[in-house]
């Protein structure tokens, strides 16, 4: 392998046969193949929720009727869910970045590693063969007993998301060992990147919280083929067990879909202001507590459903609390500015559009944590706005962010950054005029699964639909500039925003296929702009890869 | 949107609507107030600590221990007071005033129906008395449903294995939308009813003029249904005796005793059907009819007279 300090020979270009790429065991290959993978279900369900807001633009059927509406946001949000945010920040960004950022060569399981993308290849595959095989409705929670009362396509789906749920276990599993067990001499875990920490705790929650989906969807295929009656009524079963049992996977799951997005607003936050996140040991610790504690609080989805008041009351109370240390890590990353040396480039405007839009779906959590709200507000807009809020508002709009910031890393190419600016603006713009109707439109008693609706709620209606377009460009505006920048991008440097971490200071853009040319012995934290001075002189790249003053 | 209502909220229509909406605009005004501070520290940090000078790295700011004590502890005690006020109007909101008036809700796909114990049913139209509690018990025939009134902040979900309930009681007259709000499958978006609020008098007026709608024998005859299981009408023995004929003859009893099987045994039969068990049958006959209503009675008195 020749070693090339100015990254002529990376990990993209070493070998190029399709086996070598299908084959690899090389953690950025694939966490790139995960990108193109994911990128794909998050425009197949970006194009089924742009039908759905196309359809609700009036009362009246518009572009499809109510059994084809039905199904579009069943399947918007299954692929959504389990075929984008689920795997998304671990399976591309964790993968590439995360052993990088810890100083090793690989992550500990490296074989498991590709198997998990197959299979996660698979379970979509199986999932989506579920739109041949018949109707699929019910939205994502596939309650009981009307999921095992429509026809055979639930059980592809299940399936789908059964295999799917083993990607997720081994990912989650493999990162967990690797940051035990492969930090490179001096990377203790006071020194780590934040964002290591959150894929650590996903890590965790992804391996005790998916098996219950596993046994859930089992339980359910068993259930509509041995007519073994645990959930339907004419069978003796119970349906809000199923809800509990559902629930006690998707709570922790919304934490496997945030906390990854907290890691890299971390990342973003100390990067673009050149000196301490606020509250590090605060920041990290919570992220691993939250991965437990989370697992309490799933009785919050129930509060109308039949399970008893003492339950509700007590599951209310924890939310709360372990809410608190959400809303102290937006006044850390908030306060992280404060006396810094802040740089607006397009990975930091998604970092600074995140703190607005994750706030909002943070106090509308809130909101919905009140037992006596929660009763107007439940199977309401207010909720399909909230989630929208922390998932897309959250989720997505970080990922964009630690997509740009890596990006130049990733592929070598620098992206058009007056258009990121002008995207970053029409997303979040375009994100804000689609979901801020929607709560208004949930208090105001509008549920949500709903075909058609009262002629009061159409304007809201519209107005969420006009954003959606806003926002839809934004994405494209994104994609396209992205892909163009494959072929017409600018040449990146080293260290495209003079951050600190390994995968800046120690690898060549893009990096080799073994990361390091020699093992980094590790002085400083990721964030400790102040011991690092040195590196920050004129004309310097900063970074400590061999050539970095030729260039 | 109503008379109370305003840009966020429907009209509350309800005596606990306006509860709701004070804890709703506590919560709502202390959010904005909070996250606007948030965001106007961001903005002003994000341009007064801008960069200038790509070479220069501050020095690390020294934590404030006591203003991220207070940052945890004050957010903490804001939660704590909205969570017990939360939890208190919940339980009432749970628990029903002991004299409410109780109206059975059937919810089956897809639609709503409402059966009150004087025998009065209805589609879609909930009729009730302003100012009266009313409580609601609630099943489905099929699968999961939701029974949401937005104006009475009310909402619960509709089983198919269990009866669970709400209650409220209407503070104005007025029409006030009901939605299905758990997806039910196709037609789940226009599983709507109404809940018609009218004035005493006019509940009253509603509920005769609805439960008179059958002749009592045609009303006997419908409730017969479920007596057939034990009781035939064509001579044949089953777990009870056949009751065909029986009307006017003299009916032997278990004890040895004898009485004329007239209007009173029928009746005491079905109120309290242990104390008068025909000979050569055994005294298995439910006591759960005993809440059959004076008029369902008279129906199935009737019917049986018919009965040759």
């Amino acid at each position: 392998m020749t070693e090339s300090p100015t990254g002529t020979v990376n990990y993209l270009n070493h070998t190029k046969t399709i086996k070598s790429w299908l084959l690899t065991l090389d953690h950025k290959r694939i966490g790139i193949m995960y990108l193109v993978a994911v990128s794909l279900a998050f425009l197949a369900g970006g194009i089924l929720a742009m039908m759905v807001r196309v359809e609700l633009m009036a009362p009246e059927e518009i572009i499809m009727g109510a059994d084809a509406y039905n199904q579009t946001f069943t399947l918007h949000a299954v692929l959504m869910i389990f075929a984008f945010i689920i795997p998304a920040i671990p399976a591309v960004m964790g993968n590439f970045v995360l052993p990088i950022q810890i100083g090793a060569k690989d992550v500990a399981f490296p074989r498991l590693n590709l198997a998990s993308f197959y299979i996660y290849l698979i379970g979509a595959v199986v999932a989506l063969s579920a739109l041949l095989v018949g109707r699929v409705d019910g939205g994502w929670t596939f309650y009981t007993p009307y999921s095992t009362s429509i026809g055979d396509g639930i059980l592809f789906i299940t399936m789908g998301v059964f295999i799917m749920g083993f990607s997720s276990i081994l990912t989650g599993l493999n990162f967990v060992v690797t940051v035990h067990k492969m930090r490179a001499p001096g990377m203790t875990w006071n020194r780590l990147p934040l964002f290591v920490w959150s894929i650590y705790a996903t890590g965790i929650v992804q391996v005790l919280a998916t098996p219950v989906i596993g046994i859930t969807v089992l339980l359910l295929f068993l259930e509509k083929t041995l007519q073994i009656g645990i959930f339907d009524p004419a069978l003796g079963g119970d349906p809000v067990l199923f809800q509990h049992f559902f629930w006690f996977y998707s709570h922790p799951a919304v934490y496997i879909m945030i906390l990854p997005a907290f890691g890299i607003i971390s990342d973003l936050m100390g990067a673009f202001s050149r000196t301490r996140v606020a509250g590090y040991r605060f920041v990290a610790l919570s992220s691993v507590a939250i991965a437990f504690l989370g697992c309490l609080v799933w009785g919050h989805h129930m509060f109308v459903s039949g399970q008893s008041a003492v339950s509700s009351v007590i599951f209310s109370l924890l939310t709360f609390l372990i809410g608190i240390p959400t809303g102290v890590k937006v006044i850390n990353w908030v306060t992280t500015m404060y006396r810094g040396s802040v740089q607006l480039k397009t990975p930091m405007l998604y970092a600074i559009a995140f703190l607005f839009t994750f706030s909002i779906g943070g106090f509308t959590g809130i909101m919905l944590g009140v037992l006596a709200l929660d009763v107007h507000l439940h199977d309401t807009y207010f909720v399909v706005a909230h989630f929208h809020y922390v998932m897309m508002g959250g989720n997505v709009i970080a990922a964009l962010g630690g997509l740009h910031y890596w990006w130049p890393k990733m592929t070598g190419k620098e992206f058009n950054e007056p258009l990121g600016k002008i995207a970053a603006f029409l997303v979040f713009v375009g994100f804000n005029l689609t979901f801020i109707p929607q709560f208004i439109m949930g208090t105001q008693g509008m549920p949500r699964r709903y075909y058609t609706y009262l002629p009061e709620y159409q304007s809201y209606h519209l107005w969420s639909t006009y954003g959606s377009w806003v926002l839809g460009a934004g994405l494209f505006l994104i994609m396209f500039y992205l892909l163009a920048s494959l072929f017409k991008g600018k040449k990146a440097g080293l260290n495209t925003w003079g951050a600190l971490s390994l995968e800046w200071t120690h690898t060549t853009t893009p990096p080799d296929h073994h990361n390091f040319t020699e093992l980094p012995v590790v002085t400083r934290g990721a964030y400790d702009f102040h011991l690092a001075r040195h590196l920050f002189e004129d004309g310097k790249e900063v970074s400590e890869v061999a050539s970095s003053s030729a260039e | 949107m109503g008379d109370n209502g305003s840009v966020w909220l429907p009209d509350a229509a309800s005596t606990l609507a306006g509860e709701v909406d004070a804890l709703f605009w506590f919560v709502f005004w202390a959010s904005t107030v909070i996250f606007a501070a948030v965001i106007v520290a961001k903005v002003y940090f994000m341009f007064r600590y801008r960069r200038k000078d790509e070479n220069y790295i501050p020095e690390p700011v020294k934590e404030s221990k006591w203003l991220e004590t207070a940052w945890i502890v004050l957010p903490t005690i804001l939660v704590l007071i909205v969570f017990t006020w939360g939890f208190d109007l919940f339980v009432k909101l749970n628990t029903a005033p002991p004299d409410s008036y109780e109206i059975t809700v059937r919810g089956g796909q897809w639609t709503w129906e409402f059966e009150y114990a004087e025998g009065a049913s209805s589609f879609t139209e909930l009729y009730v008395p302003v100012g009266k509690a009313i409580k609601l018990n609630m099943s489905s025939t099929d699968v999961l449903h939701s029974f949401f009134v937005p104006a009475f902040r009310i909402k619960h979900d509709v089983l198919p294995n269990r009866y669970t309930s709400v209650w409220f009681k209407a503070e104005q007259l007025g029409e006030y939308q009901i939605f299905c709000t758990e997806y039910c499958g196709t037609e789940h978006s226009t599983m709507l009813a109404k809940v018609v609020v009218v004035s005493e008098e006019d509940f009253a007026a509603w509920l005769a003029e609805n439960s008179v709608d059958l002749p009592p024998e045609e009303l006997g005859e419908q409730l017969f249904a479920q007596c057939s299981v034990c009781h035939s009408v064509d001579g044949t023995a089953g777990i009870g005796p056949a009751l065909n004929g029986l009307f006017g003859t003299t009916r032997a009893l278990a004890d040895g005793s004898s009485v004329t099987a007239d209007e009173d045994y029928l009746s005491q039969s079905i109120l309290d059907p242990a104390s008068q068990v025909a000979e050569g049958f055994q005294p298995i006959m439910p006591a759960g009819y005993s809440g059959m209503t004076a008029k369902q009675i008279d129906g199935l008195i009737a019917y049986i007279k018919t009965l040759e």
